[in-house]
């Protein structure tokens, strides 16, 4: 077995950047999940899991003062060979990918009325990609919401959740990935600068199941995304991607949680983040639990962080846990760094001015991201994105 | 005439630690269409001469002057520097990752030329120039110097300094971690470019090796951060000789 362990902030790293952390004291697994929200304590912000989040700007999402008065819009736009259905809490079908894992989550599962399901049948390739797009509540209004997209076996599809405008927005996304199925999802939060995002996104994975599932966070007051992943049976491989991009005010989290339960799975973390202008914070947990039975384990996790102006921080906490030896591979790796001198002084060297060799910089930084993005679409439009927060900072 | 003028350079690097000198009076004038070789120990602050010619933000220049064809180039940032026609072919060349060679390459002679290069023309040139320092078309594709060997690195050293075509070049120990072929590639290398410009060379090295494919028209012994003498080719004759020891105290050879 090989154990890689790669924690590289002193090099680039100052005061005010950020910081890399030992992982918790308790054991991922102990974990407390339940449906309702009543069996959950009212956070105060300094249980393990909120320790990073300003409780405050949850605008009571966290303690049931947030009631809903709003609706998000869902609007699809999907392949024929997928059915998109609006259903009732009644539906059986849905919660089975996992179960809440906070407050606001069980908060959220307690609380919506309807829930979008698309559908990819077995043995179905859709011709397209899926888009679900979801429009917030409005200023000063509150939603809880559910979706659940299922692949049933030998089904490959490319699913796209576009986030957009206002309001306080809590949600549980199942995503049900049947045996031999392939899906492809990106998740974008391009909010209005007003929003608060708290999501939740059960990832269940069968036998010989692909999953990568990519999540791009650009805009929001507070976004907080808790991605878990787990496996039902053997073969089952998952990559979690990510992309943020934090602003001047903004909260950006992100905690992963990768649970290897069955042997012979696979799971490959990467997620990438670029922070700027004062008080710019990015969380990243990524907690990775390899159990006792989950022999044969292949897994890789990095994050990094680009604070390109000061005042920014982001706080980088992998945790990697593991409870047999019997494992092909696990490591990870975590960097918060400021621009390098010496890439810069490379580039300018050749005649570059300061502010494109910055701009090359950053672009290069997130490229490897990027091109695993296999959503042309997307892409662009991120790539897109990216230009423009770079002329927001004149970087 | 075009030249490059050091005068009484004094500069420092700059640590954690505080300041501290390294180069202590530097005095060398080349002109436009000669190659002059500095010779030096290792640690006798060759790479701090052409970082603070460059503008490298960890070495700080306290007195003395950088005159380009008249021009103070201390004032200059170091892409306004290099868009004035300097250009340093470095010891260490740095990984950028992400970054394609192409687009950088294409980015660095737009910026210097001022002006977008006709793509079909800029093409044409690339591949031309790749091919004759032997470096495979696959690498404009890949990021720039990102898990390059050390010999690729010096190759595209000077694949752009025969792309950026400047009216002075530093070359930096663009001979060291050469094996035989690429030591003679990357020779022909700057011998056309100096062949097709009038340009003056700076040749910074250890070694007297590459000397036997470029020629010197002066050649400038270096030690502890300033030139100690200087002479014609038998200077480095000599050199290959008897090493640093006149200079150093120490047997320091500077042939292979
Ligand atoms: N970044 C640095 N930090 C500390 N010392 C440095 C740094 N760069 C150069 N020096 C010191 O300056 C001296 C000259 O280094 P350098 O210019 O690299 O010499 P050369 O290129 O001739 O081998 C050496 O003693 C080296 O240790
Ligand atoms: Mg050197």
């Amino acid at each position: 077995m090989t154990v890689t362990e790669d924690n590289n902030v002193a090099s680039a790293m100052r005061e005010g950047a950020g910081d890399t952390l030992t992982g918790p004291a308790t054991s991922r697994a102990e974990r407390f999940t339940s449906y309702d929200v009543e069996a959950f304590e009212v956070p105060g912000g300094r249980e393990e899991n909120w320790r990073f989040t300003p409780m405050k700007r949850l605008r009571g999402l966290h303690d049931g003062s947030a009631v809903a008065k709003g609706e998000v819009k869902v609007e699809t736009e999907v392949a024929p060979e997928a059915v998109v259905e609006t259903v009732g809490r009644e539906d059986s079908r849905l919660g089975v990918a996992g179960v809440p894992s906070d407050r606001i989550a069980a908060q959220a599962y307690s609380s919506f009325t309807t829930a979008t399901v698309l559908t990819v049948p077995k043995e179905t390739k859709t011709s397209g990609p899926n888009v679900l797009r979801l429009t917030g509540p409005g200023v000063g209004n509150t939603a809880y919401g559910h979706l659940q997209v299922r692949l049933e076996q030998f089904a490959e599809a490319v699913v796209v959740l576009d986030h957009q405008g206002s309001g306080t927005y809590a949600d549980n996304v199942e995503f049900v990935v049947g045996d031999s199925a392939k899906l492809t999802v990106v998740a974008v939060q391009d909010w209005a600068d007003d929003a608060v995002h708290v999501s939740e996104q059960h990832l269940k994975l069968g036998r010989d199941a692909t999953l990568k599932h990519t999540v791009v966070t650009l805009g929001g007051d507070l976004v907080r995304i808790s991605p878990t992943a787990t496996f039902g049976d053997k073969g089952g491989d998952v990559e979690l991607l990510g992309l943020y991009f934090a602003d001047a005010g903004q909260h950006q989290e992100h905690r992963l949680f990768v649970d290897h339960a069955v042997a012979n799975c696979k799971s490959n973390v990467m997620y990438k983040g670029a922070l700027q202008g004062s008080s710019a914070h990015s969380v990243w947990i990524g907690d990775v639990l390899i159990r006792a039975a989950a022999e044969a384990t292949d897994t890789y996790e990095l994050n990094r962080n680009l604070v390109l102006t000061e005042g920014a921080r982001a706080d980088s906490v992998p945790n990697l846990e593991i409870e047999t030896g019997e494992i092909e591979g696990a490591g990870h790796a975590s960097a918060t760094g400021r621009f390098d001198d010496e890439q810069l002084f490379y580039l300018q060297s050749r005649g570059i001015v300061e502010e494109q060799a910055r701009r090359l910089v950053v672009r290069g930084f997130f490229h490897e991201i990027l091109m695993k993005i296999d959503v042309p679409e997307v892409r662009e439009r991120l790539e897109a994105a990216i230009e423009a927060e770079l002329e927001a900072v004149g970087a | 005439m075009a030249s490059l003028e050091i005068k009484d350079l004094h500069a420092d690097v700059v640590t954690d630690e505080g300041n501290k000198e390294i180069l202590k009076g530097v005095n060398l004038t080349v002109n436009a269409g000669e190659i002059h070789a500095i010779m030096g120990p290792n640690g006798s602050g060759k790479s701090t001469l052409s970082y603070a010619v460059a503008g490298h933000p960890k070495y700080e220049v306290t007195s003395g002057e950088v005159l380009l064809d008249g021009e103070n180039v201390l004032e200059m940032s170091v892409d306004e520097r290099a868009r004035a026609g300097l250009f340093l072919a470095m010891q260490y060349p740095v990984e950028v990752p992400g970054v394609s060679m192409s687009n950088f390459l294409r980015t660095a002679a737009t910026s210097v030329r001022g002006e977008a290069p006709k793509l079909r023309h800029w093409v044409k040139e690339v591949k031309e120039e790749m091919g004759k320092l032997d470096i495979s078309a696959e690498f404009a594709e890949r990021s720039v110097n990102e898990g390059f060997s050390g010999g690729e690195k010096k190759r595209h050293e000077i694949l752009q300094l025969s792309l950026l075509k400047p009216k002075f070049a530093i070359l930096d120990e663009t001979d060291s971690g050469l094996d035989v072929d690429a030591l003679r590639v990357v020779s022909q290398g700057v011998n056309d470019f100096k062949a097709t410009s009038d340009a003056g060379i700076m040749l910074i090295t250890h070694y007297t090796r590459i000397l036997k494919h470029i020629t010197p028209d002066v050649v400038h012994v270096f030690s502890e951060g300033k030139i100690v003498e200087s002479g014609g080719r038998e200077l480095a004759d000599e050199l290959e000789e008897n090493g640093y020891i006149k200079y150093t105290g120490k047997g320091e050879p500077a042939s292979v």
